[in-house]
């Protein structure tokens, strides 16, 4: 097959990105076709790429890049199912978010540069997809982390956006350190950075430190898709332009390591130790995001939770040894995740708050934008994993990969054998999900009635002051079309993507070919489980109504729910607060005391330099007075005192 | 003649050629002064060519070319001074200060100090010599 049609998906956003920056100020005209062509044309190329492809099929071509005299560095692709579904994926987010940014930046000075970091972005995201090469996929892996950076700072006018943005960069890079010494330590056992090379010294057992690599990715792919110790960034993250949560913190860069983990996953299955690890993480990270979303009441905190949520669903199948149920889940969350985010866009955008208690507020917002609300349900159903929505399927093929691993008989496919993953990793993995199914579930509920579907009677008097908008006349058409179309279109893999499942000849054949069908047991659990929560939060949520209409103050089901714990979980746990006490202050104070050591005690040498032969030099103009006698006075005393010397020394 | 008597001329000679090189005042004097260190030296030249007996007499060949360079310095050091004086309208030698350190006017406080002494201590001289 024709090798630039790979080679151009993403190197056209790019392109594009080099464009939009270099003629960004000077015609602004230009921006919009700029950013939102180069990343269409890629999705449209991936889709082919994937076609021509076909299934089963993979794809590897190199040249030598750079000699190091270690392993080489290559410019290598590596084309294989995995990597089309994701290219698709992301092409199409990526569209749909730069068309979608159009309209939700419309007026926005610094447009330009933003949708030329989203380009660059998806241009990054592309390279990690097709690279064959660890090294070329960390240049990509890092291009995403500097794009998120400033995009989650893209209004840095506000204090919490570029905290937040240091923070993500920080956080990332904390575990993106070990990363790059895994791989390292990966390219050295192996004797090459390319990954088909790897991936053959793995299954001859040629890698010497399997436990230590695996540990050492861990910390980066932790990093990168916001898993338990370093998730802290994602929630913060929020400060963004929801357009960028959407396809930065939701679809795609946060996908990144889920990916990585997919594609090296022989390399883990050689150490059960970093299974174990992994599998904790995933469970830690399920458990506690869920409990957090069930807490807040910023909209995009909610959403942003459960994204870590999600990936935490997606690490714990490459726990249970099954990448294709973590791809398919990858796939499927990321189109609900990005319907979600971009629907949380719109009605931010109509009821000009985060918050959604104060959306309940609000009179009639379902109303306002229907299209939005309409969307939002179908992408929490798919969330809340019920049939037969995208979640539902990727859901039960996690569960039900976590159930044959905790059967000893896990799903690892050709990869390994199935007794690489412990059972207790299964176990680990099954029971978290479970309890996620029921959170996720009951958050997403709670989310979906208090947002839209709250009594405004007692919370908003008939006569509270109102100021109706401009964009109110129609409400049918408040928001511009290119807020809505997008919607609709991520809708669709919604709605259908997780059927691709039910058939192994369908999305199966594209990737290991082991069938994705959920097993009658795991349904009947992950559906009771989702079912119970979705009760569970309905009936929480009308005792809160019970006790507005009685004339108690206003609660939240969260609030019913959690209990005691609401309030720790309103915080994220304290796990920032633990951070900044372990981390952030000592660093701030050996900061404090290294500038006081500059200032008082370097600065004094260096200044002392400086001042001493001032002060002699003042000194020595005093003998400067013009007068030719006291000059000959000292000339004379001198020779005497020398001659004196001279007769004294001989 | 002992060699003594023109070796302690010489000196006293000299001796009152530095005192008034490095105390008088009026430019003339000092010029006188430098004079008579100078002929104190031609006198010790002579005396030594005298008690060394030496064939050449180059003591006294010295002197000549000493006298010589006298009566040129002497004629160049009159011609500074009546510029001087007609530029300045003074033949004090302390009062020509002109190549000294000035003291910036936008000096620091030392500076300044510095020179009010010294013009204190001018003015203290003046007053002295009126």
């Amino acid at each position: 097959m024709n090798l630039a049609l790979p080679i151009l998906v993403p190197v056209l956003p790019a392109l594009g990105a080099a464009a939009g920056l270099a003629t960004g100020r000077r015609y602004p005209g230009l921006a919009r076709p700029l950013a939102v062509l180069p990343v269409a044309v890629s999705a449209v190329l991936a889709l082919v790429t994937a076609l021509q492809l076909g299934t089963g099929a993979t794809l590897d071509a190199g040249t030598r890049l750079a000699p190091t005299g270690g392993p080489d560095l290559s410019l290598a692709l590596h084309l294989d199912g995995f990597s089309s579904v994701i290219s698709v994926l992301v092409g199409l987010v990526a569209t749909c978010v730069q068309v979608y940014s159009t309209a939700y930046l419309k007026d926005d000075p610094r447009y330009p540069s933003y949708a030329a970091l989203v380009s660059l972005f998806t241009a990054a995201m592309f390279l990690v997809v097709y690279s064959g090469d660890l090294i070329v996929l960390l240049v990509g892996w890092e291009v995403m982390g500097i794009c998120s950076y400033f995009l989650i700072g893209h209004d840095w006018e506000g204090a919490d956006a570029r905290t937040a943005s240091l923070k993500a960069f920080l956080v990332t890079k904390l575990g993106d350190v070990p990363f790059l010494f895994g791989l390292f330590l990966l390219g050295a056992d192996a004797g090459s950075f390319r990954i088909t090379e790897v991936l053959r010294t793995a299954a001859d057992g040629g890698l010497h430190h399997p436990t230590l690599i695996a540990l050492l990715l861990l910390a980066g792919v932790a990093g990168k898709s916001a898993q338990f110790p370093l998730h802290t960034w994602l929630p913060d993250a929020m400060a963004g332009p929801t357009p960028v949560s959407a396809l930065i913190h939701a679809a795609t860069m946060v996908a990144a390591g889920v990916y990585l983990v997919a594609r090296l996953l022989p390399v883990f299955l050689l150490s059960s130790a970093a299974l174990l690890v992994l599998a904790a993480m995933a469970a830690v990270t399920m458990v506690g995001s869920a409990l957090c979303a069930l807490a807040q009441d910023d909209l995009k905190r909610v959403l942003a939770y459960s994204t870590v949520g999600q990936l935490g669903y997606m690490t714990g199948a490459l726990a249970s040894g099954d990448r294709q149920a973590a791809v398919f889940h990858l796939v499927a969350h990321g189109a609900f995740k990005a319907l979600l985010f971009l629907t949380a866009g719109v009605v931010i955008h109509a009821a000009h708050t985060n918050s959604i208690s104060a959306m309940s507020r609000i009179d009639g917002l379902r109303r306002r934008v229907p299209d939005a609300y309409w969307t939002m349900g179908l992408g929490l159903a798919a969330l809340i994993g019920l049939p037969p929505f995208a979640g539902f399927f990727s859901k039960e093929s996690v569960l039900t990969a976590a159930e044959h691993a905790a059967r000893g008989e896990a799903l690892t496919g050709h990869l390994g054998p199935a007794s690489a993953v412990p059972a207790a990793a299964g176990w680990t993995v099954l029971v978290a999900g479970l309890l996620t199914a029921l959170l996720t579930a009951a958050y997403a509920t709670r989310l979906w009635l208090v947002a839209f579907h709250a009594r405004p009677v007692a919370a908003a008097p008939a006569d509270a002051p109102y100021s109706p908008e401009p964009d109110e006349a129609d409400p049918a058409h408040a928001e511009p079309g290119a807020m809505r179309w997008p919607l609709w279109v991520l809708a669709v893999p919604t709605l259908g993507f997780g059927l691709l499942g039910l058939r192994t000849d369908w999305l199966p054949a594209l990737l290991d070919g082991e069938p994705l069908r959920p097993a009658v047991a795991t349904v009947a659990l992950g559906l009771g489980a989702a079912l119970a929560g979705i009760l569970i939060a309905y009936a929480a949520w009308r005792r809160a109504g019970a006790r507005t209409a009685a004339g108690q103050p206003a609660a939240d089901p969260g609030r019913l729910l959690l209990g005691p714990a609401y309030g720790p979980a309103q915080h994220g746990f304290g796990v920032d607060r633990l951070y900044s006490a372990l981390f952030v202050r000592p660093t701030g104070a050996a900061a404090r005391l290294v500038r006081f050591l500059d200032r008082a005690v370097v600065e004094t040498y260096v200044r002392g330099a400086g001042a001493a032969p001032g002060w002699l030099g003042r000194a020595v103009r005093f003998a400067q007075t013009g007068n030719a006698q006291g000059y000959l006075s000292a000339l004379l005393a001198g020779a005497v005192l020398l001659a004196v010397l001279v007769a004294v020394g001989s | 003649m002992h060699l003594a008597y023109p070796a302690v001329l010489a000196v006293l000679l000299f001796s009152v050629g530095v005192y008034g090189v490095l105390a008088r005042r009026n430019v003339i004097l000092v010029l006188m002064s430098v004079e008579l260190m100078l002929n104190a030296v031609n006198l010790n030249l002579v005396a030594f060519d005298v008690w060394l007996r030496d064939t050449l007499h180059a003591g006294q060949a010295l002197t000549l070319f000493t006298i010589t360079i006298a009566a040129a310095e002497i004629g160049l050091g009159l011609a500074i001074v009546l510029l001087v004086y007609r530029t300045r309208r003074t033949a004090a030698v302390d009062e020509v200060t002109a190549l000294g350190d000035r003291h910036e006017a936008d000096g620091q406080g030392a500076d300044d100090q510095g020179a009010d002494d010294h013009e204190a201590a001018d003015a203290a001289k003046e007053q002295a010599a009126a």
